[in-house]
C-alpha cells in the first residue's frame, strides 16, 4: 500500500536507471580497485562501522569491569588491572585513530561532497583509494598489537610511562602513524577537490554548509596531522633507542611529549566535531523547510574554528606543571574557541523558528545533536575556567565531557547523516519505526551512561581507575546499565539498517525535497553521479523554489 | 557552583525553545517557510553576550587559580615523592611517612614534589589540591586546609597496574595533635594488637602493591606461610625466614632476594617506624 | 587538461605543507632541547664538519637549479635535455649522500652517536645528556632529510626515464613540474637544517 511521505518528497519523474554505481561492475576486485569515490564511501563505511563494533566492545567490556567494586561477574573474578588498562587504552585507541577521525570525512563525505559540487569525483580518485588502503594497514598492525601483548598506556600514550612499559606500543604506534597519513591524504583531497572542482556558477558562498565544514576539517587533517606524525616516530625511537628527548633519567621533559601530542590532538577534535557540524547543518533546514538561517556566520564560524583550534592545546596541561602565564593564555583562547560554536547553535535554532518540521530520523538525531552537545559545549566552559579545571582535569567528568563532545556530538550528527543519505547511497528506504526506536535507545542510554559520569566527576572519581570508593558503586552500576541500553540502541540500528537492503521500499531520487545537489541524482547514483553535469540554479537552502510533489 | 547554574540557565536558554519551535512550527501541508537568512543584529548580539559571559569567567577562574598558584610568603613545605605505587612525604625536620600525610589546620603548605618513575598526580579531591607529578623535575602547589578530619588522597595521572591503588590519607589536625605526631609518629599504633597493626601497615605502606597474603604470587613473594621455613635465594643458597630476615628485606632489599623474582623492592629504611616494622613482622608471623 | 594540472600543483602544495610541518615539529623540539642544553649544544656542534656541510648545501643548490632546468627542457619539447637535466640532479643527489655518508662514518669514529649510544670522550660539561641529546636530533634530522633526497633521487630517475621516452611536451610536463616542486622543498630544508646545526654559534 503507498504510504504518503509526510516530508513532502520530491520524486523524480524520470524512470530508475537500470545501472548505477553499486551494479555497474561486478565482482570483489572491482570493488578494490575502484576509483569511484562511492565506493570508497561505502568501503570506508563497513570499516568505521567496524572500528566502531570493535571500539564499542572494549567500552562495554570497561564498564563491565567498574560493574561492582571487586569486579566480579555473578561471584566470579574475571577482570584483573592489568586487563582493564588495556581495554580502556584499545578503547581509545580504536575509537580515536580507526573510527571517529575517519568516520564522517572518509565515509559520508567521500559519498556525498563531490555530488554536492556537481562533480564527477574528486581531485585525486586514485589517492582517495590509497587513503583506504592506508586505513587498512594501519588497522591490521593495530589489530597485530592488539593481539601481540596490546596496550595499556592509554590512548594519549604519556612519556615517560609509554617509553618503558611493556607491550606492544611499538606496533600501536606504527599504526597511528599510517592511519595519520590516511587522513592526511584525505584531507588533501578534499580541499584540492573544493577548489578546483565544483560545478559551474557556485562561488564559494554557493556551497552547501556542508562543504564549508569538510573543508575546515580538511585544513586541520593536513596541517596537524604530520605533527602527530613526527611526535610517534619520536616516540617509537626514544622507546626503541632511548634518544633521551622525553625520559627525564637521560635528559629529556615527559612534559614535552604532552605538548607535542596536544598540539595535533586538540585540533583533532576539531576534525572529529566539525564534520558533524556540518551534517547538522544540512539536515535542520531540509525537515524545516527553510533556509538555513545565517549562512556566512555559519560557513565562517567552521574556518575560525579550524584555525583557533590550534592554539588552544594548552589547556590540556593546566596541572601538568606549566607556567602560570602559559595557563593563563590558554584559559583565555580556550574561552574564545567556545564563541563560534555558540553561533553555530543559535543559528541551528533560529532555523527552526517558524519552520515547517517533520521528524523522520535524521531530525530525531539532529535534536539530539543540539540537546547533547549544548551540555558537551557548556561543560567545556568549566574546563575552561582555570580554578574549576583544577578540580576536575583527570576524573570522571571530563570523560563525560568529552564522551557528550565526541559520542553526543559527532557519532549521532554521524547516525543522523547516515540515515539522512541512505536512501542516495543505498537506493533504500529504511524503516522509520525502527529508525526512530534506535535514535531513543541511542538517546536515553547514551544520558545513561554519561550523565551519571557528570556526578561522580564532581565528587572526586579519578578517572583510568580500576579500584574504586565503595560510594560510586551505585553511580558506577548506573552507568553500566546505561552502556546496555545505548549498545542496544546502536545495535538495533544497524539490524534495522542492514535489513533495509533487503526489504527496505525503493528510495526516489530526493525522499526529503533537499535542496542540494546530491538530491538531482538518482538513488543510488550512476557512476558518474549525474546523467548531465548540473548546474546551479539558486542560492544554497532556497526553498522558495520548491515544487512539491506528494506521493 | 556558580558556573554550573550559569550553564543550567544557558542550556535551558537553548532547549526550550528547540522543544517549542519543535511542536508549534510541527509540519502543516501547505505551510509557507518565511526567507530569513540572517539578522546582523540578532547575531552580533549573540555573539557579543557569550563573549562578554566568557570574559567574565576567565577572571573569575584566575582569582580561584591564583590562590593555589602562588603562595603566600609563610608556609610549611613539604617534599612529596610518587613512585609506583606510593607517596612518600618528608617534613622540613626530617620526618618521613608513607602514604600519611599529617598537616596541620590552617597554616599554608607548599607542597614541592617529584617522582622516580613516571608521571602521578596528587589530588585531594575535599581541597581542591591537584598538581601532576612529574619526572626529573619539581612541581608546586600551594593550599591551607580548612576542616579538621581525615580526608582521601589518590593520584590522578594514570601510572599503570596500581594507579587506582594509589591512596593516601591525609590528616588534617589541630596544631597540638600535629605536633604530637611529628614528635612520636602518632600513638595509634598503642590500640591496637601488634598483628593487627602489621596488616594496616600492609594495607596503607604498600605493601600490598607487590605482595598477597593468599598464597598466590604477585610482584613479590606471598606472605603466607613463609615465617619459619626456609626460602631460595637467587644465588643458589637457603635462608630461614625469621625475625633479622624480615627486617633485612626491610631495609635493604636487595641483600637477599627470593629466587624467581627481581630485584625491584625498594628500600624503607626511614620510612618505618620501630613499631610499625615489629607490627609487620608480627602479621607475617601470623599468616600461616 | 589545464584543470587537471592546476589541481595536481594544488595537491602537490597541500603535500609539501605537510611536509614543512613535519620537519617544523622537530625543529621546534630542537630548539626547544637548544634552549635547556645551550653550552652543550654550542660545544656539540663544533664537532660537525663544517666544510662537508658547505660542500652539501653548495650540492643542493647547484641540484635546484638543474631541476629547474630539467622543467624547462619538459615544457620546451626537448625530452632528452630534460633527461641529462634529472640525471644530473640525481648524480648531484648522489654526491649530497656520499658526502653525508663520509660525515657520518667520521662521527661515528669519534664516538658520537645518537641517545644512549653516545660513547664521545672529553666533553666539558661531563655526564651532561646534552651532548647526546644534540647529536640524537642530528641523526634523526638529517636522516629524515637524507631518506627525502633518496626519495627524490628515485623519483627523479624515473622521470628521467621517461623524458628520454618522450612521454613529456608543453601539453604535458606535469610529472616533472611537481617532483621539482619536491626536489625544491628538499632542498630548503636543507638550507635551514645548515646553517641551525653547523653555524650557530
Amino acid at each position: 500500500m503507498e504510504r504518503t511521505l509526510t516530508s513532502g518528497a520530491i520524486l523524480g519523474d524520470r524512470p530508475r536507471p537500470a545501472k548505477n554505481y553499486l551494479n555497474e561492475t561486478k565482482g570483489i576486485w572491482s570493488w578494490m580497485s575502484t576509483v569511484d569515490h562511492k565506493r570508497i564511501g561505502i568501503m570506508y563505511l563497513v570499516a568505521v562501522c567496524t572500528a566502531f563494533l570493535i571500539g564499542g566492545i572494549f567500552a562495554l567490556l570497561v564498564r563491565l569491569s567498574l560493574l561492582n567494586p571487586q569486579h566480579t561477574l555473578f561471584g566470579k573474578h574475571w577482570v584483573t588491572a592489568e586487563m582493564y588498562n588495556r581495554f580502556f587504552t584499545l578503547h581509545g585507541v580504536v575509537m580515536v585513530f580507526l573510527f571517529i577521525i575517519p568516520a564522517i570525512p572518509a565515509s559520508l563525505a567521500n559519498f556525498v561532497l563531490p555530488m554536492m559540487l556537481g562533480a564527477k569525483d574528486v581531485a585525486f580518485p586514485r589517492i582517495n583509494l590509497m587513503s583506504f588502503y592506508l586505513w587498512c594497514g594501519g588497522a591490521a598492525l593495530g589489530i597485530t598489537s592488539m593481539i601481540v601483548g596490546a596496550v595499556d598506556t592509554g590512548w594519549t600514550f604519556y612519556t615517560p610511562y609509554s617509553t618503558t612499559t611493556d607491550g606492544s606500543v611499538g606496533l600501536m604506534t606504527m599504526a597511528a602513524f599510517i592511519l595519520g597519513f590516511s587522513s592526511i591524504f584525505t584531507g588533501l583531497n578534499f580541499i584540492a577537490t573544493v577548489h578546483k572542482l565544483r560545478a559551474p556558477g557556485m562561488g564559494w558562498f554557493d556551497m552547501p554548509l556542508f562543504i564549508w565544514g569538510i573543508y575546515a576539517t580538511a585544513v586541520i587533517q593536513i596541517l596537524a596531522t604530520p605533527v602527530l606524525a613526527i611526535t610517534l616516530v619520536l616516540l617509537l625511537i626514544e622507546r626503541v633507542f632511548q634518544i633521551g628527548i622525553f625520559d627525564s633519567r637521560i635528559g629529556g621533559d615527559p612534559v614535552l611529549f604532552q605538548h607535542f601530542f596536544w598540539f595535533y590532538s586538540h585540533p583533532a577534535v576539531y576534525i572529529m566535531i566539525l564534520p558533524g557540524m556540518a551534517i547538522i547543518s544540512e539536515i535542520i533546514p531540509t525537515f524545516c523547510r527553510k533556509t538555513i538561517f545565517g549562512y556566512r556566520a555559519i560557513a565562517y564560524s567552521s574556518v575560525s574554528l579550524a584555525l583557533l583550534s590550534f592554539i588552544v592545546w594548552g589547556h590540556h596541561l593546566f596541572v601538568a606543571g606549566e607556567s602560570d602565564l602559559a595557563n593563563v593564555i590558554f584559559s583565555a583562547l580556550t574561552f574564545l574557541v567556545a564563541i563560534p560554536s555558540g553561533v553555530k547553535m543559535f543559528n541551528w535554532l533560529t532555523t527552526m523558528y517558524k519552520g515547517n518540521i517533520s521528524f523522520e530520523t535524521p531530525m530525531l538525531y539532529a535534536l539530539a545533536f543540539l540537546f547533547l552537545f549544548a551540555i558537551g559545549g557548556l561543560t567545556g566552559i568549566f574546563f575552561a575556567t582555570l580554578a574549576v579545571d583544577i578540580h576536575l582535569t583527570d576524573t570522571y567528568f571530563v570523560v563525560a565531557h568529552f564522551h557528550y563532545v565526541m559520542m553526543g556530538g559527532t557519532v549521532i550528527a554521524f547516525l543522523g547523516g547516515l540515515h539522512y543519505w541512505w536512501p542516495k547511497m543505498t537506493g533504500r528506504m529504511y524503516s522509520e519505526k525502527w529508525g526512530r526506536i534506535g535514535c531513543a535507545l541511542v538517546f536515553i542510554g547514551f544520558n545513561m551512561t554519561f550523565g551519571s559520569q557528570f556526578i561522580m566527576g564532581g565528587q572526586g572519581m579519578p578517572r583510568r581507575y580500576f579500584n574504586y570508593l565503595d560510594q560510586f558503586q551505585p553511580i558506577h552500576a548506573f552507568s553500566t546499565y546505561g552502556s546496555w541500553v545505548l549498545g542496544s540502541g546502536l545495535f538495533l540500528t544497524a539490524i534495522s539498517l542492514l535489513a533495509s537492503l533487503k526489504v527496505g521500499k525503493l528510495a526516489p531520487d530526493n525522499p526529503w525535497g533537499g535542496t542540494t545537489l546530491e538530491w538531482q541524482s538518482s538513488s543510488p547514483p550512476v557512476v558518474h553521479n549525474f546523467e548531465e553535469q548540473p548546474v546551479l540554479e539558486h542560492e544554497p537552502y532556497d526553498y522558495r523554489h520548491r515544487t512539491v510533489t506528494h506521493v | 557552583m556558580a558556573i554550573f547554574w550559569l550553564s543550567v540557565v544557558m542550556f535551558l536558554g537553548l532547549m526550550i525553545p528547540m522543544c517549542y519551535f519543535a511542536w508549534r512550527y510541527r509540519y502543516k501541508p501547505g505551510r509557507v517557510t518565511p526567507h530569513q537568512t540572517h539578522s546582523t543584529v540578532m547575531e552580533v548580539t549573540w555573539t557579543v553576550i557569550p563573549l562578554l559571559l566568557c570574559v567574565g569567567l576567565f577572571f573569575w577562574g584566575i582569582i580561584g587559580y591564583m590562590q593555589f598558584a602562588v603562595g603566600p610568603g609563610e608556609s610549611m613545605e613539604i617534599q612529596v615523592t610518587a613512585k609506583q605505587w606510593l607517596w612518600q612525604f618528608e617534613f622540613p625536620d626530617g620526618t618521613r611517612a608513607v602514604n600519611e600525610l599529617h598537616v596541620p589546620v590552617n597554616k599554608s603548605i607548599h607542597l614541592v614534589m617529584t617522582s622516580e618513575d613516571v608521571l602521578h598526580d596528587f589530588y585531594i579531591p575535599d581541597m581542591r589540591v591537584k598538581r601532576d607529578i612529574v619526572p626529573g623535575r619539581y612541581t608546586e602547589y600551594w593550599f591551607t586546609p580548612e576542616t579538621i578530619g581525615k580526608h582521601v588522597s589518590t593520584c590522578a595521572e594514570y601510572c599503570g597496574k596500581g594507579h587506582s591503588d594509589m591512596k593516601a590519607t591525609v590528616f588534617v589536625d589541630t596544631p597540638k595533635d600535629f605536633a604530637i605526631w611529628m614528635e612520636t609518629g602518632g600513638d595509634e599504633w598503642m590500640h591496637h594488637t601488634p598483628e593487627e597493626w602489621g596488616r594496616i601497615q600492609y594495607e596503607q605502606k604498600g605493601c600490598q602493591s607487590c605482595h598477597n597474603v593468599d598464597g598466590t604470587r604477585s610482584k613479590g613473594p606471598t606472605w603466607k606461610g613463609i615465617y619459619g621455613k626456609p626460602v631460595k635465594l637467587n644465588n643458589g643458597t637457603s635462608v630461614m625466614v625469621d625475625e633479622a630476615y624480615l627486617r633485612e628485606s626491610m631495609m635493604q632489599p636487595s641483600a637477599k632476594v627470593v629466587d624467581g623474582f627481581e630485584n625491584i623492592m625498594p628500600t624503607f629504611q626511614g620510612l618505618l617506624r620501630e613499631n610499625e616494622i615489629r607490627g609487620l613482622v608480627a602479621y607475617i608471623k601470623s599468616l600461616q | 587538461m589545464e584543470q587537471q594540472f592546476d589541481t595536481s600543483k594544488i595537491g602537490m602544495w597541500l603535500f609539501l605543507v605537510t611536509e614543512v610541518l613535519t620537519f617544523g615539529g622537530l625543529f621546534a623540539g630542537f630548539g626547544l632541547m637548544q634552549n635547556r642544553y645551550p653550552q652543550e649544544f654550542v660545544e656539540a656542534h663544533e664537532k660537525l664538519k663544517r666544510l662537508a656541510g658547505a660542500t652539501n648545501t653548495v650540492v643542493l643548490l647547484v641540484s635546484s637549479f638543474t631541476a629547474v632546468m630539467a622543467v624547462l627542457m619538459a615544457r620546451t619539447n626537448q625530452g632528452k635535455k630534460c633527461a641529462r637535466y634529472l640525471w644530473m640532479t640525481v648524480g648531484l643527489a648522489g654526491v649530497f649522500m656520499c658526502v653525508k655518508a663520509y660525515e657520518y662514518t667520521a662521527d661515528f669514529q669519534e664516538g658520537l652517536f645518537p641517545g644512549k649510544y653516545y660513547s664521545h670522550h672529553g666533553d666539558l660539561i661531563a655526564g651532561s645528556h646534552g651532548y647526546a641529546t644534540f647529536f640524537s636530533f642530528y641523526f634523526m634530522m638529517t636522516g629524515l632529510h637524507g631518506l627525502h633526497v633518496l626519495i627524490g633521487m628515485f623519483l627523479m630517475g624515473w622521470l628521467a626515464i621517461r623524458a628520454k621516452r618522450g612521454e613529456f611536451s608543453d601539453k604535458y610536463y606535469t610529472p616533472v613540474d611537481l617532483v621539482a616542486l619536491f626536489w625544491h622543498l628538499v632542498d630548503l630544508i636543507w638550507i635551514y637544517l645548515f646553517p641551525l646545526y653547523y653555524l650557530i654559534t
